[in-house]
């Protein structure tokens, strides 16, 4: 059995090359184009999309790939190119702070103004006390006497 | 009347982030390459592939970069306003035949007449990519140093040319 096995394995790893050649780049290289976008057809990722330039982009990430630069390296190279727009993650700089911010600025101004709406109403309910007729007057109405 | 004022304060606001939203135009992505060298490339001239042109050809002169090819439907658009401005002499038109067939592009030139003083052949794409070309044609103002000053994407247009183009280089060769 354990013959078997060990003959069997090199057989399998023949037969699976020639589907990707290297399935491993071919995982980095899929991944890395799923975070970059697709210029031309804009709301596609690298990956996603089969357009001319997009195939020409994967080969280049590929090929960068096996030169053994890193993720950050390609990235890198993309944005020198094509500009932020290329990442669908934007990095956190100057002129997007406002894009990484302003949703937790709105959630913050939110709360602020639930805060002062809330404390404005609670100023605004008047509490008037009850004579003693008019206590046992309602205490009538409720049911009468201390049962509780 | 005092209560509706708010509401209408913030849809106002909306409306008007709504409105210049949705006259920008989502295609035109700002290049990085502004204000940066040219990048460098060594191609095959288009019509002598013995001879090779780089960008340091046109190193001193203040120079206009297209990109085209014989299958983009919108480079016929902008074709005969180049043809035009190759016959004022104002500035030199460097062609970037990009992923072309080379017969087809030099049949294409033949026939709706060739504005470029010098024509490279990018037939892989290769030097495209460095240039951040994603659609052709795309126009690129490079000044005396070889900083790119000026990008457009898409067919340039008389309005572009008169507004934008021409002003500029005029202001480079200054």
């Amino acid at each position: 059995m354990l013959l078997l096995l060990t003959t069997c394995l090199p057989a399998f790893a023949k037969e699976a090359a020639p589907a990707v050649d290297d399935p491993v780049l071919e995982q980095r290289a899929m991944k890395l184009a799923a975070e970059l976008r697709c210029l031309v057809c804009q709301n596609q990722s690298l990956a996603e999309s089969n357009a001319d330039l997009a195939i020409d982009l994967k080969n280049q990430v590929r090929s960068q790939i096996r030169e053994g630069r890193s993720d950050a390296q390609i990235r890198e190279y993309m944005v020198a190119r094509y500009g932020d727009f290329v990442l669908y993650s934007p990095p956190w700089k100057p002129t997007t702070v406002l894009l990484w911010s302003g949703p937790f600025m709105l959630l913050i101004a939110g709360a602020l103004a639930l805060v002062m709406y809330l404390r404005s109403r609670r100023a605004r309910i008047v509490t008037t006390e009850l004579t003693a007729d008019e206590h046992a007057r309602a205490q009538a109405l409720l049911g009468g006497g201390d049962r509780r | 009347m005092n209560r509706f004022l708010l509401p209408l304060g913030i849809f106002l606001v909306l409306a008007v982030f709504l409105a210049v939203g949705l006259n920008l135009n989502p295609r035109e992505v700002p290049s990085p390459l502004i204000d940066k060298a040219a990048p460098a490339f060594q191609l095959p001239q288009l019509h002598d592939t013995g001879r090779t042109l780089t960008p340091q050809d046109m190193k001193g002169k203040v120079w206009v970069f297209n990109v085209w090819a014989s299958w983009c439907v919108a480079c016929l658009e902008e074709h005969p306003l180049l043809v035009e401005l190759s016959k004022r002499n104002l500035v030199p038109i460097v062609g970037l035949n990009y992923k072309d067939n080379r017969a087809d592009a030099l049949q294409w030139l033949q026939k709706r007449g060739d504005p470029y003083t010098l024509s490279a052949q990018d037939a892989e794409g290769r030097v495209g990519i460095d240039y951040g070309v994603y659609g052709v044609p795309e126009t690129y103002v490079i000044d005396k140093a070889g900083i790119i000053r000026f990008k457009r994407i898409g067919p340039v247009t008389p309005k572009v040319l008169d507004e934008q183009i021409l002003p500029l280089v005029k202001r480079l060769q200054g």
